[in-house]
């Protein structure tokens, strides 16, 4: 039989493979922490006996340069599969880059009572490009959790809330970056339109920084607003972010308050409502007296609708 | 007066001008900064960097206590190697912009400052300094 003269590999893959893989599930067992729910010893027995007959296809070819060739196309796929759940099953970097580069040493010792040392190089070589892969698969699966979140995280931090008939409020928190003012603006229309609102609150107690580009996208936003025939209210204004504003120059052009209550408060003066404290006996006899108000009085607020 | 070596940090995306934020943020807190210096300098910040990012095309921020006496302050330097400000009289101008702004930015940062420099030069790059003290 003509052989390349790489084709020694795929003999001592196959006529140590016990040794072969003792030696690694050793190595691989003083590295990764088994158990807790993540991997059983079991599964990575099977995980590294796969391998190795992969491993052993691919390169019965003598092919050991390149693993982005079709030889290697069976190993890629189960090496990605590998890391990818190792991502999704909280391992570390190191934890996932070494079920590849531990086998670097039990091979290597069978190598050098057999082979020369380009051969062992060569394998070095493939084993590091193998390591590699590994990796991008692991971050790959990180950055579509990180994706995933992002996108969940935008869709949360912008809910719509009804205060009344016609009011809506958006209260704003965090970052306003312009993706996120995308997702504000796109509901807060929306329920402009699903509410028939004529008054929509936008609270910005939760912004930390209010710069330019903020007060832009808020400006843009209550236009948005007005063209649909709502008029806007701004609250939250915290007195740092007023003096900031100022010395920014930027100018709002529409009413803002301190507070929410404030806002609420001008809003319902607006739609002709006014919030009025009802009588002690009236209270009673409604069923919603509260003792501990102050003066005795009790605290119901009655909204004429 | 005495100046540590300082933080440096990559702008090169939108989400690091909130990192700026919030490393500066972090430094006047540690500094003892009132609260309304805090969001100035924040503020200020904000747009320096919003600013070496859109229209420098990215650089870095440096972020460095400064002692004066008895005065401990803020200042932060904003580097960039982008095509530089031709007139800087007129960027400075509240409602010039060149991208699609407000305008106010540079100015902005300016009076929320208690120093303020920038050096520019055409095709080289541009240099803002802005300070806080306490």
């Amino acid at each position: 039989m003509a052989k390349a003269p790489m084709s020694d590999l795929p003999k001592i893959l196959r006529e140590h493979e016990s040794q072969i893989l003792d030696q690694w599930l050793r190595l691989l067992t003083q590295n990764v922490r088994t158990g807790r729910g993540r991997i059983t010893e079991r599964e990575l027995q099977d995980q590294c006996r796969d391998f190795l007959a992969e491993l052993r296809d691919a390169i019965e070819g003598g092919n050991l340069d390149d693993i982005r060739t079709g030889s290697f196309d069976r190993l890629r796929d189960m090496l990605g599969h590998i890391s990818r759940s190792r991502a999704a099953q909280g391992f570390t970097p190191s934890e996932t880059a070494i079920f590849v580069f531990s086998l670097k040493q039990p091979v290597f010792e069978m190598m050098k009572s057999e082979t020369a040392s380009a051969e062992s190089w060569a394998f070095g070589m493939l084993l590091d490009q193998l390591g590699l892969y590994s990796m991008e698969e692991f971050l790959k699966r990180r950055e579509e959790v990180i994706l995933r979140q992002q996108q969940e995280i935008a869709e949360l931090s912008t809910p719509v809330v009804k205060l009344w008939n016609g009011i809506l409020a958006l209260p704003l928190i965090g970052t306003l970056d312009s993706s996120r003012t995308q997702v504000v603006m796109e509901n807060l229309l929306q329920s402009i339109v699903q509410e028939g609102a004529e008054i929509a609150i936008i609270d910005i107690t939760g912004v930390p920084t209010v710069d330019t580009l903020v007060a832009q996208h808020l400006l843009k936003t209550v236009a948005a607003a007005r063209l649909m025939g709502a008029d806007c209210i701004i609250s939250g204004i915290r007195p740092q972010i007023a003096q900031t504003m100022v010395h920014l120059g930027v100018e709002l052009n529409v009413a803002s308050k301190a507070s929410l209550a404030d806002a609420f408060a001008l809003a319902l003066h607006q739609t002709g409502r006014r919030v009025t404290r009802i009588s002690s006996n009236d209270a009673k006899t409604s069923g919603i007296s509260r003792g501990s108000a102050p003066g005795g009085l009790t605290g119901q607020a009655n909204i004429g609708s | 007066m005495e100046t540590n070596s300082g933080d440096v940090l990559v702008i090169s995306g939108s989400d690091d001008v909130v990192r700026v934020r919030q490393a500066v943020r972090a430094k006047a807190i540690e500094i003892g900064l009132s609260l309304v210096d805090q969001t100035k300098i924040v503020t200020a910040a904000s747009e320096v960097a919003r600013n070496t990012l859109d229209h420098g095309g990215g650089g870095t921020a440096t972020l460095l206590t400064v002692q004066n006496g008895n005065r401990q302050g803020l200042r932060l330097i904003f580097e960039d190697q982008g095509r530089g400000i031709a007139d800087l009289d007129r960027a400075l101008t509240d409602g010039y912009t060149t991208g699609k702004g407000l305008g106010l930015g540079l100015g902005g940062a300016k009076r929320l400052s208690n120093e303020f420099s920038i050096q520019s030069t055409p095709g080289k790059g541009t240099r803002v300094v802005i300070a806080r003290w306490k």
